[in-house]
């Protein structure tokens, strides 16, 4: 007979609001092969655990049921806790009457009579759970960095510094992303360039680190501590070793297409840095725009490339790279304007994105950092700056708040008014968010002694009036309806997830939150891990973020990717699923529902009636099975068992519930 | 071509106008518009009071009279137009409000908002097609400056009245450009001109409608043209009051300007007189 313990948690109020902790417990007492059930106020706590320990010794348990949250939460704790106390850890099974029950039930009688059954399903799992050991696997000592902005190359730097090889991989021609485009940093002010770049230089020299620009991900197979990633380097036209970064080569080609570095608000040639400070500074050719690869005429840059680097021939280059963790920071997009007619973006040069605005105010943008109307290049004397524009706005734009915001209209008040003192700052506002280390002395600033004129309330038109721009809005503190005369206006554009995140979560297996930014484990206590094992996440890929909050999550990424490479080997874990030799009939239909490769056939030799005979059954390989059980649903002779999640064991569940 | 019509009050007394012009233009354009036969009044706002279904009703009886002839229901007057497409709106999307109209009218069939409604701007638009206007045109207004104003019951609440790009509609500018003629960009082209403010407070209406016509007079117009009789007033009416206290731009239903484009204005008017 077994002898099964039940360990009912209170979770504080979590769950004793709701369920009765004493009927639960005492019903949990009756149940087929229970033989001790109690409870605490915080199961999870030194406390809790060891009333368990000295329960499995006292009562001479050999399994037991805790009945708490959610076993993403605390079901590798309770393993811990049983395996101190000398059991087997996969002996341990949860019964999840917070998330599931509790905290999704008002009415006290069902969600008790609820939690039994939750209960009464755990204890006939358990009773049917087994011993598993898990097996050992070993670690690829080398991470890949996906994104080379700020957060990529504080990760890359880290891990590299910690001893292991990374691979940063960067979709551009150059490392830097959107820091790069930035003039001036809040709230010190201190110059983008000035703090990136050494950071840009140490990245691409680090003996550690192999820099894979204008290059992307396009498969990454395998599992934590084993990943199998697949790497296209895009043909750069331009070899990487002998040029020597001169320059003639852009001087000369004729074609011209908009610079996507400086938002399009100057030009740039079809072969190109990204910007002067690049790095690698090696010019790419855009083949979609170069004379060469359009009309099949031209051909400047090679013929005056003094190293010969120019070639036209490349070829896309794929590389298969084995790597223990991943570490994802691709960063944002900002949010599309097109459903804002209202503010005359696009239709007028003086109403900009805040983006375009940090590329005119910088020294290395478009206008040389000479801050004049784009329409006429006519010093502004009124700028408006629009706060919240598809931020906060659940009808056309995103419901969240874009978090930067508040601070860099703030900046960009100051540095505007740093280059004409006379003139004067306005400021439509919803709420001020300053919530950081001296964010809100900074913003102050901008109000106290630069003048900037807050205006609690919204713009609700942008228009061209003359060679001005008429702003009408309303000043809600006030409750004046206000018309300002502008020269410019700039929009600070709501952030949002890279188009194409979702196909990157794809990729890797990791999953999305509805606004398509990647979800990190646990909001809380694992902000920097994806639900998927060996992969970590960095940035505003995972949520509107600053460069401060940035750089703090790369090198917390950077810190759990090292625990994992600094490991010789993993512990697999053992809910895998196995094959019943005997049962399998041999149809294979589980190789082709694996998501994971990780069935194959073999032949074995059976004696029947004294003949010996060969027949084709299924296999499993250990390492390369996740555990999701999509081959056991696909069996039909049910030949495929997920260990620790058996067909019987799920089939007493539910029997369990039903009764 | 034929559509159910709903008239509404304003275009037989005030409006007859707007009226007059439009259908001697649908004549001319071979589209035939029944007026239904027995309409009322829209309510002229459209009811927000969540609990009051009474204010529906009337709407409700047309758009359903409608569905019972299967014809798209069209109105010429802005204000009919918004009210009966949120009404419709209201009849297919609130279950609740639904089924108490239906109860208290106790129609043959029940009306679940299946009618179509169409303003004739759109019907110009979608049905005649604005290249096909452009052939049927027999005097071209060529080298007229005109700026259209549309105000804001045709295009909002623009996820219910899906008329045209709320913040930058072209489909009266598209009409001007079939007409031959040329149409003013100007901003105030969607500022509101006031309402029924001119009742109450014709200070403030002089004011905003001194803005708009400013505007299209800096923007170069010789004439504004407009969809709404309340806006029609309004500009026409309360531009006498602006400071210059004068009239500085003519005012013009698009419906007068389509007359004169087909060549009806004169001609057509003898023959028609009972």
């Amino acid at each position: 007979m077994k002898r099964i313990g039940v360990f009912v948690c209170w979770c504080g109020t979590n769950i004793a609001n709701t369920v009765n902790i004493e009927a639960v417990t005492e019903a949990a007492g009756k149940m087929p092969g229970v033989v001790y059930a109690g409870n605490y106020k915080y199961m999870c706590s030194e406390i809790g655990q060891s009333k368990i320990k000295s329960a499995i010794i006292r009562e001479k348990l050999d399994r037991f049921v805790v009945a708490s949250c959610s076993p993403r939460m605390h079901e590798s704790t309770f393993r811990k806790t049983a395996a101190a106390a000398g059991l087997n850890p996969y002996l341990v099974e949860i019964a999840n009457i917070r998330e599931h029950c509790s905290w999704v039930h008002k009415n006290k009688g069902e969600a008790t009579a609820k939690a039994i059954a939750l209960i009464r399903a755990a204890v006939a799992k358990a009773a049917r759970d087994k011993e598993l050991w898990a097996t050992q696997i070993p670690v690829e000592h080398r991470a890949l960095v996906i994104g080379g902005g700020i957060g990529g190359i504080q990760a890359a730097l880290d891990i590299a510094d910690a001893g292991f090889e990374v691979d940063l991989v960067e979709r551009t021609p150059s490392i830097g992303g959107h820091m790069a485009q930035l003039d001036k940093t809040f709230p010190t002010l201190d110059c983008s360039a000035c703090i990136l770049t050494p950071k840009m230089g140490e990245a691409a020299s680090h003996p550690k680190i192999t820099l894979y620009t204008y290059s992307e991900v396009e498969k990454v197979d395998g599992y934590v501590g084993n990943f199998e990633a697949t790497i296209r380097k895009k043909a750069r036209s331009v070899d990487l070793e002998k040029c020597t970064g001169c320059g003639i080569c852009w001087e000369k080609c004729p074609s011209r297409v908009k610079s996507e570095f400086d938002e399009a608000l100057s030009m740039r040639k079809a072969i190109y840095i990204p910007f002067p400070q690049a790095v690698p500074n090696v010019p790419v050719i855009d083949r979609a725009s170069c004379r060469w690869f359009t009309r099949e005429k031209c051909g400047i840059c090679r013929k005056t490339c003094p190293a010969g680097a120019v070639n036209f021939d490349q070829e896309d280059e794929v590389l298969q790279k084995k790597y223990g963790a991943i570490v994802v920071a691709t960063g944002f997009d900002v949010l599309d304007l097109d459903d804002f007619g209202e503010y005359s973006y696009g239709k007028h040069p003086d109403v900009l994105t805040s983006l375009e605005f940090e590329r005119i105010l910088n020294s290395s943008g478009p206008t040389g950092g000479r801050l004049l109307r784009p329409s006429n290049q006519s010093p502004p004397k009124n700028v408006v700056f629009i706060q919240c524009v598809g931020s906060r706005d659940k009808s056309r734009g995103k419901p969240y708040c874009s978090k930067i915001c508040c601070m860099y209209s703030a900046k960009h008040v100051i540095l505007f008014k740093e280059k004409y003192p006379e003139a004067q700052a306005y400021v439509f506002y919803i709420d001020i968010r300053t919530a950081g280390k001296d964010f809100e002395e900074f913003h102050r600033r901008a109000v106290e002694e630069y003048g900037a004129l807050y205006l609690k309330g919204s713009a609700g038109k942008v228009f061209p009036d003359g060679d001005k721009l008429l702003v009408k809005g309303v000043d809600s503190l006030s409750g004046h309806a206000l018309e300002i005369e502008a020269d410019m206006v700039v929009l600070a554009t709501a952030i949002k997830a890279k188009s194409d995140a979702p196909q990157l979560a794809r990729l890797l297996g990791i999953s999305t939150d509805t606004h398509a930014f990647f979800m990190e484990a646990h909001p809380k206590l694992r902000p920097v891990e994806a639900h998927t094992a060996g992969i970590f996440l960095a940035g505003a890929c995972q949520g509107p973020k600053d460069i401060p909050e940035t750089v703090s999550q790369a090198s917390g990424a950077a810190a759990k990717a090292i625990v994992l490479l600094s490991k010789e080997n993993l512990l697999s874990d053992p809910c895998v699923s196995e094959v019943n030799e005997s049962l399998c009939t041999g149809c294979l239909a589980c190789i082709k529902v694996c998501p994971y490769s990780a069935i194959t056939e073999k032949t074995i030799e059976e004696k029947i009636h004294g003949k010996a005979l060969q027949r084709r059954v299924a296999e499993v390989n250990v390492a390369l099975c996740q555990g999701c059980g999509s081959c056991t649903v696909s069996c039909r002779p049910g030949a495929v068992n997920l260990k620790g999640f058996t067909n019987e064991q799920i089939m007493a569940e539910v029997d369990a519930i039903c009764l | 071509m034929r559509f159910s019509y709903y008239p509404g009050c304003t275009l037989k007394t005030t409006a007859a106008l707007l009226e007059n012009s439009a259908l001697k233009a649908a004549r001319a354009l071979g589209i035939e518009l029944i007026e239904q036969e027995k309409w009322q009044c829209c309510g002229a706002v459209f009811p927000l009071a969540a609990l009051e279904i009474a204010p529906f009703l009337s709407s409700v009886r047309s758009l359903a009279a409608a569905k019972d002839t299967g014809e798209k229901l069209v109105t010429i007057c802005a204000a009919c137009y918004h009210v009966l497409k949120r009404a419709n709106h209201v009849m297919k999307t609130d279950r609740d409000v639904c089924t108490k109209a239906n109860n208290y009218l106790q129609l043959p069939e029940q009306y679940r908002g299946g009618t179509e409604v169409i303003h004739y701007l759109e019907l110009l638009r979608d049905e005649v097609g604005f290249p096909t206007l452009a052939r049927k045109v027999k005097k071209p207004l060529t080298g007229r400056k005109i700026a259209a104003f549309y105000g804001c019951l045709l295009l909002r609440p623009p996820a219910v009245m899906q008329f045209d790009n709320a913040e930058n509609p072209s489909i009266m500018e598209d009409f001007l450009h079939a007409l031959g003629a040329a149409a003013v960009d100007y901003p105030y082209r969607t500022e509101c001109c006031g309402v029924y403010l001119s009742v109450q407070n014709e200070e403030i209406v002089a004011e905003m409608v001194a803005k708009i016509i400013n505007s299209a007079l800096s923007h170069g117009a010789e004439a504004i043209v407009d969809a709404c009789p309340l806006c029609h007033y309004n500009l026409l009416e309360l531009q006498k009051k602006t400071p210059q206290g004068k009239s500085t731009l003519p005012v013009y239903y698009f419906t007068e300007l389509l007359e004169e484009a087909l060549d009806l204005k004169d001609k057509v008017e003898e023959k028609m007189a009972f």
